[in-house]
C-alpha cells in the first residue's frame, strides 16, 4: 500500500492570523502612542523605547540559548513587552535603569515561569513594578518635561495636591502633560484600541469593565464626589486608558472565560480606584492589574461557562 | 431580522465554486469492488454471500447485525471473490465483502409503490431499515432507528439538513438544484410517520438558488418551509442545525428528538424516497471529487464499493501530485494515505490538496490564552483549557469544564494562532473519559 499523502487529525485548513501576526497588531496599535512620546519627549524617549525593546529581545533569546530551548523571538512576543515597558517609564529614566527593568520582566517574570503563555503576570508591568521599587526616584522624575505648566508634576499628582481647577482635561486628551512616554495622550491610545478592536485582537470586555467600574467608583468615592469634571481628569490621567487597552487585555494574564473577563475588569477599576484614593500615590494602575493578574486562577475556577444545551447542575441532577 | 444561525462558529474559505457547477455525473466502476461490513454506526453487518457467489447489482450481501445496524447491498453485479480485512477512510481494517464485477450491471427487481400515501407507518419504516437507509452525511447512523422515537407523537420538527456547511462539498448543492423533487418527496414520505411534525428544509444562505426552488416546490406543500440560514460553520451541526430553525438546545446526553426534532440530510432523504417509492436499496451517491489537485472538480453519482482511486480517475485525475487527500469536508473529515480505499455510504467527498495546509504552518507554539477558539466554539466551551487538561490527564476537570460537550467541529484549531491541535487533544480524550466511564458501568 502506497504511503505517500500527509495524514493528521482534523481539521485540514487553518485560519490565518498566527501569534506573531497577532503580535505584530498589537505593535502597530502601540505605534500612535509610541510616535506621540517621542514628539512630546523628543529624542531621549526614542533612545529609551530602542534599548529597552533591545533589552527584552536580547535577554529572550539569552534564555532560550542557556536553557537550550528553540529561539522563541520570532512570535515577537519579546518586542511587545519591550515596547510596553518603555510606554510605561518616564522619558527621562537612564538607560540602564530602563535595561535593568527589560531583564527583570523578561527573566524574571516571563521566561522563568515557562515563557510565552505561562507567565502569570504581565511581564511588562512586572518590569515596571520593580523599577518603581528599586528607583522610586527616577521612575516618578518627570522634570525634564516641556510643559513648564505643570513644574514636573503629572496632572495625576496635581489634582491630588493642589485640586481639580489646577489641570487642563484638554490638554490630558491630546497628552500634553508630563508622565510616561506612552500613557500622557488618550486620543493616541484610543486610536489604538480601535485598531486591536478592528484586527480582532481585543474586545470590550475587559477595558469596558474596567474603565467604567473605575469611573463609578470615582464618581462615588473620589475626592470631589459626584463631579462629572474630576471622573474625566481621573479617567485621562496616569496610565489608565493604556493600562485598561494594553496591559489589561493582556491574553496570557488575564482570564480566558467570557464572565471572567468581565469581573477581571472590574477587579483592575476597584483596585485602581482604592489605590488612587486612598493609596500613598496618585497613581495605581500598574499594581491594581498586577494583584488582578493574581485572581486570574480563581476568577476563572467560578466562570466556567455553561456548556450550549447544558441545564444548571441542581436541574440536571433531578432528570437522572 | 436577523438570519437564523447559532452563536460561536468560523469563516472558513468556502472553495465551493470548484465543483459547484458540475452537474452530477454517473460513474460506472470497474474491476473490483470493496464493501466494508462497517459503514454505520451500530453492530457490523453480517455477510450473507459466501466467496464464489454470482451476486446481481441490488442483492443484500450483508443483513444488519442488530437493531442499530443496517444491511448492505452489492452495487454491481458479479462474484464475490474474497471476504477479509481491508483498510477504510478512518484508516481501521473492517471486514469486507470483495466483489468481482461482471460489467454487467445485471440488477434484481426492485418492489416499487404507486401509492407512498397508502403504506402504513411500519412498511415505510420497514421499508426504509431493509434498504440500509443511514445518515448519509458522514455519521451514518441508521435513520429506521432514528425515524423510530420512543413519542412520535411529540415530533414536532423534521429537519432536512440542506446546509452543508463544510467548505468545497457540493454535492448537497447539485442534489437540490438537480433533484429537489425527489428531496421534497422524500420529505413528503418522512412526515407521513409524524403527523404533529413540520417538515424544515434548513438550507445556508450562500445557496440562494436552492432556497428559491425549494420555496417554489413547497409553495403547495402546507407541512413544508424552507428555513434560511446564515453561511457560517457548524451550521449543520445537529445541534447548531436545531438551535437555528427552532431555538432548542439540546446537549451531549439529549437526541434530536428530546428537543421533538428529526434531523436528515439531504442525500439521506433522498435515500428514505428511493427506498420508499421505487424499493431501491442504499447502492449510489453523490460526492464531490475536489481541490486544487483535481483536473476536473466534478460531483459524481457512483457505486458505494468503488475505490476513490476510480474517482479521482474520473475528474480527470491530478494537475500535481497532492500532498493531502482527505475524505469528507476539510473541517472534519479524515485524511487518507492512499487512494486504494473503497468508498461507503458516508463517503461524501474526497479532497485532494497540492499543499498540506497543517504542514505549512509548521510546529505549534504555546498557548498564549488569547480566546479565539472560546469564541468560535460553538457549544460554549473553553478549547484551550479542554486540550490543556486532556494533554495533562486530568479527567475530573475535563467533565467539570464539559468537555464531553465537544462536537468535535474542529472550530477551535482552525482558528488557533499558535497552530496548536486544540480538537485533536480535545477528542482524544474525549474518547479516554468516555471508556472510563464504560468500564466503570
Amino acid at each position: 500500500m502506497s504511503e505517500k499523502y500527509q495524514v493528521s487529525s482534523s481539521p485540514h485548513v487553518r485560519a490565518k492570523d498566527s501569534t506573531s501576526n497577532v503580535m505584530l497588531y498589537v505593535i502597530i496599535a502601540l505605534l500612535p502612542a509610541a510616535l506621540f512620546g517621542i514628539y512630546n519627549f523628543g529624542y531621549k524617549a526614542l533612545i529609551l523605547i530602542l534599548v529597552t525593546i533591545a533589552a527584552c529581545v536580547a535577554s529572550e533569546w539569552v534564555f532560550d540559548r542557556i536553557v537550550h530551548r528553540k529561539n522563541s523571538v520570532p512570535d515577537l512576543s519579546a518586542v511587545v513587552t519591550g515596547l510596553l515597558l518603555a510606554m510605561n517609564l518616564p522619558a527621562s529614566l537612564p538607560w540602564w535603569e530602563a535595561v535593568i527593568g527589560a531583564v527583570f520582566a523578561i527573566i524574571i517574570v516571563k521566561m522563568m515561569f515557562g515563557g510565552l503563555g505561562q507567565n502569570f503576570m504581565n511581564p511588562a508591568l512586572g518590569g515596571r513594578c520593580f523599577l518603581l521599587i528599586a528607583f522610586a526616584a527616577d521612575m516618578t522624575n518627570y522634570a525634564s518635561s516641556k510643559f513648564e505648566a505643570y513644574s514636573g508634576a503629572t496632572p495625576l499628582a496635581m489634582i491630588r495636591n493642589e485640586g481639580l481647577s489646577s489641570v487642563n482635561v484638554m490638554d490630558m486628551l491630546t497628552g500634553k502633560i508630563p508622565g510616561t512616554i506612552g500613557e500622557t495622550s488618550v486620543i493616541a491610545i484610543l486610536i489604538g484600541a480601535i485598531i486591536m478592536i478592528l484586527f480582532g485582537v481585543i474586545d470590550l470586555k475587559i477595558p469596558a469593565s474596567y474603565i467604567i467600574t473605575f469611573a463609578v467608583f470615582m464618581f462615588i468615592f473620589g475626592a470631589e464626589r459626584f463631579n462629572m469634571n474630576y471622573v474625566v481628569a481621573q479617567l485621562c490621567g496616569g496610565g489608565l486608558m493604556l493600562g485598561a487597552f494594553f496591559m489589561a487585555t493582556d491574553y496570557v494574564t488575564s482570564p480566558i472565560t467570557p464572565k471572567g473577563q468581565i469581573i477581571f475588569g472590574i477587579c483592575c477599576g476597584l483596585l485602581t480606584g482604592l489605590f488612587r484614593c486612598f493609596g500613598a500615590n496618585a497613581e495605581g494602575v500598574s499594581f491594581a492589574i498586577i494583584l488582578s493578574n493574581l485572581l486570574v486562577p480563581i476568577i476563572e475556577k467560578f466562570t466556567v461557562p455553561r456548556a450550549f444545551g447544558v441545564v444548571k447542575v441542581k436541574e440536571a441532577g433531578k432528570n437522572e | 431580522m436577523g438570519l437564523k444561525t447559532f452563536k460561536g462558529g468560523v469563516h472558513p474559505y468556502e472553495g465551493k465554486e470548484l465543483a459547484k457547477d458540475a452537474p452530477i455525473k454517473e460513474v460506472l466502476p470497474k474491476g473490483e469492488l470493496v464493501f466494508p461490513m462497517s459503514q454505520h454506526i451500530g453492530a457490523p453487518a453480517t455477510p450473507v454471500v459466501a466467496v464464489g457467489d454470482a451476486v446481481l447489482k441490488g442483492q443484500k450481501i450483508a443483513e444488519a447485525g442488530g437493531f442499530v445496524s443496517s444491511p448492505i447491498y452489492s452495487s454491481v453485479s458479479g462474484k464475490v471473490t474474497k471476504i477479509e480485512p481491508r483498510r477504510v477512510a478512518v484508516g481501521d481494517l473492517v471486514n469486507s465483502i470483495v466483489i468481482e464485477s461482471d460489467d454487467q450491471f445485471q440488477e434484481v427487481e426492485y418492489a416499487a409503490v404507486d401509492d407512498v400515501a397508502s403504506l402504513s407507518k411500519e412498511e415505510i419504516i420497514g421499508k426504509v431499515k431493509e434498504a440500509g437507509v443511514v445518515g448519509m452525511g458522514g455519521a451514518g447512523f441508521p435513520t429506521h432507528v432514528k425515524l423510530s422515537p420512543k413519542e412520535p407523537d411529540k415530533i414536532e420538527y423534521i429537519i432536512a439538513n440542506c446546509a452543508e456547511c463544510e467548505p468545497y462539498l457540493t454535492a448537497d448543492y447539485r442534489r437540490m438544484i438537480e433533484n429537489p423533487d425527489e428531496l421534497v418527496a422524500g420529505m413528503k414520505i418522512i412526515l407521513q410517520l409524524f403527523e404533529n411534525a413540520k417538515g424544515v428544509f434548513g438550507v445556508e444562505n450562500n445557496k440562494p438558488d436552492c432556497i428559491e426552488k425549494l420555496r417554489e416546490l413547497t409553495k403547495d406543500e402546507p407541512r413544508m418551509e424552507v428555513c434560511e440560514l446564515m453561511t457560517k460553520y457548524p451550521q449543520g451541526g445537529e445541534r447548531q442545525l436545531i438551535y437555528a430553525v427552532t431555538g432548542r438546545a439540546i446537549n451531549s446526553k439529549m437526541l434530536p428528538a428530546d428537543a421533538g426534532c428529526i434531523v436528515d440530510n439531504v442525500e439521506t432523504i433522498i435515500a428514505v424516497y428511493q427506498a420508499v417509492k421505487n424499493g431501491i436499496p442504499v447502492m449510489k451517491r453523490v460526492s464531490t471529487v475536489t481541490g486544487d489537485a483535481i483536473k476536473n472538480p466534478s460531483n459524481f453519482l457512483y457505486s458505494m464499493g468503488t475505490p476513490y482511486q476510480q474517482l479521482v480517475d474520473a475528474a480527470g485525475g491530478f494537475t500535481t501530485e497532492p500532498e493531502k487527500i482527505i475524505s469528507g469536508g476539510p473541517m472534519m473529515g479524515f485524511s487518507m494515505f492512499s487512494l486504494d480505499i473503497p468508498t461507503t455510504k458516508t463517503s461524501s467527498s474526497i479532497l485532494c490538496f497540492s499543499k498540506d495546509a497543517v504542514k505549512e504552518m509548521g510546529e505549534p507554539l504555546a498557548c498564549i490564552n488569547c480566546g479565539r477558539c472560546v469564541e468560535a466554539c460553538p457549544e460554549n466551551l473553553i478549547p484551550s483549557r479542554l486540550a490543556k487538561f486532556g494533554n495533562t490527564g486530568q479527567m475530573e476537570a475535563f467533565e467539570a469544564w464539559h468537555g464531553l460537550e465537544c462536537i468535535e467541529c474542529g472550530s477551535c484549531t482552525y482558528v488557533c494562532p499558535s497552530r496548536r491541535q486544540v480538537a485533536q487533544s480535545v477528542k482524544t480524550m474525549k474518547k479516554l473519559v468516555l471508556a472510563e466511564k464504560r468500564k466503570q458501568k
